[in-house]
């Protein structure tokens, strides 16, 4: 397979979206104890787009958003970015931290503690479910927090992909809280040369 | 009103007044104009990466500095802007997430910076202002009836190079 993910089939998207499917589903379950709310998800898009129209999955390259970002080492080097629009990232806080829903106008060091343990705990359950599924062993970084445009957050991960590629694969799920309060988009976006390991994993070369 | 003119991500526009170039939301990423300010013919592109040559896709020449912006000079001296006049103006470069460990690829906004400022001097175009580096977020604009380039952030205010 080349290095550009445009030219992937049928079958190996299939299974990126069985993979972000665990995941995912792994993920939501993992916040829904936290919050101790139901979260719906959707079923993973997986998708190949030019670069510059990624931040439109998230609202447009100026929408203000919450990004918790990790790099993944290991088999399969990837990025994880957890991306919150700004009211969904305060009420969020405002949930983990036992406040009204409102409480929270801006994020201090303990609220951006807090969300990024969730960035944390979201990925770890992602990979270990991706884990059983592949025996891919991935290992998280410790997360880091911008509160930003998301054009100018995304292009953290986008320039990498830049070097290799004019396309991005995404395997993204949005989570929500039945009340629609919250909503979030979780991105894998694996490293180009990565992908080839993780296909060859699920059997679809 | 002047038209408002988009630039996306790896994106070159050129015009003349009346129009307004922008980019929305750069992080690592520079947003470079070019400016005539008599035939008020100017450009904006918005590059990625510092260096084609160290790329495996460089299909687009608008992703990187040492070919966006030489390809940026080409289109607007074919509108009518005379070389000698032509001033820059940049903004961008940020480092989005403060790792520790800060490796090559959490630096490329700074050597995105430093990569323009070395084409535009190669290429003997005068930079007039500039707002690189830190760790926000940037929508960048040039109004050609100006030549004013605008910087808008999420709170750390806007200005006008």
């Amino acid at each position: 397979m080349s290095d550009d993910v445009s030219s992937l089939s049928a079958a190996q998207m299939d299974a990126l979206r069985e993979i972000g499917n665990v995941g995912a589903g792994n993920s939501a379950t993992a916040l829904s104890q936290i919050i101790n709310r139901r979260i719906d998800m959707n079923v993973p898009r997986v998708s190949i787009v030019p670069l510059g129209d990624v931040p439109d999955m998230v609202g447009g390259p100026d929408a203000m958003v919450v990004g918790v970002f990790l790099r993944v080492y290991g088999q399969a080097p990837s990025n994880i970015l957890f991306l919150l629009p700004k009211d969904s990232a305060f009420y969020l806080v405002d949930m983990l931290m036992g406040k009204n829903h409102g409480d929270t106008q801006k994020l201090d060091f303990m609220d951006e503690s807090a969300l990024m343990e969730i960035g944390n705990i979201l990925s770890g359950a992602y990979l270990n479910a991706l884990f059983n599924f592949t025996r891919i062993s991935l290992l998280p970084s410790i997360p880091a927090l911008a509160m930003d445009m998301a054009g100018a957050i995304l292009s953290v991960v986008l320039i990498q992909l830049g070097q290799m590629g004019d396309h991005a694969l995404v395997i993204e799920t949005e989570f929500k809280t039945e009340d629609n309060g919250i909503k979030g988009h979780f991105f894998l976006v694996p490293d180009p040369g990565s992908l080839d390991t993780i296909l060859a994993a699920v059997g679809v070369e | 009103m002047a038209e408002l003119i988009k630039v996306g991500m790896a994106d070159l526009k050129v015009g003349k007044d009346p129009a307004i170039l922008i980019s929305y939301g750069l992080g690592s990423c520079i947003g470079i104009s070019l400016y005539d300010p008599q035939t008020k013919i100017g450009g904006l592109l918005h590059i990625m990466l510092p260096d084609s040559s160290q790329s495996r896709a460089t299909d687009n020449p608008a992703k990187f500095a040492d070919t966006g912006i030489p390809l940026m000079l080409e289109e607007v001296l074919k509108l009518g802007a005379s070389r000698s006049r032509l001033v820059a103006k940049m903004a961008g470069g940020a480092q989005m997430f403060a790792f520790s460990n800060g490796t090559d690829v959490m630096r490329v906004g700074q050597r995105n910076a430093a990569a323009s400022k070395e084409i535009l001097q190669k290429l003997g175009i005068r930079i007039l202002a500039e707002d690189t580096g830190a760790n926000y977020g940037r929508t960048v604009q040039i109004d050609l009836a100006t030549g004013i380039y605008t910087v808008k952030t999420i709170d750390k205010g806007n200005k006008e190079l």
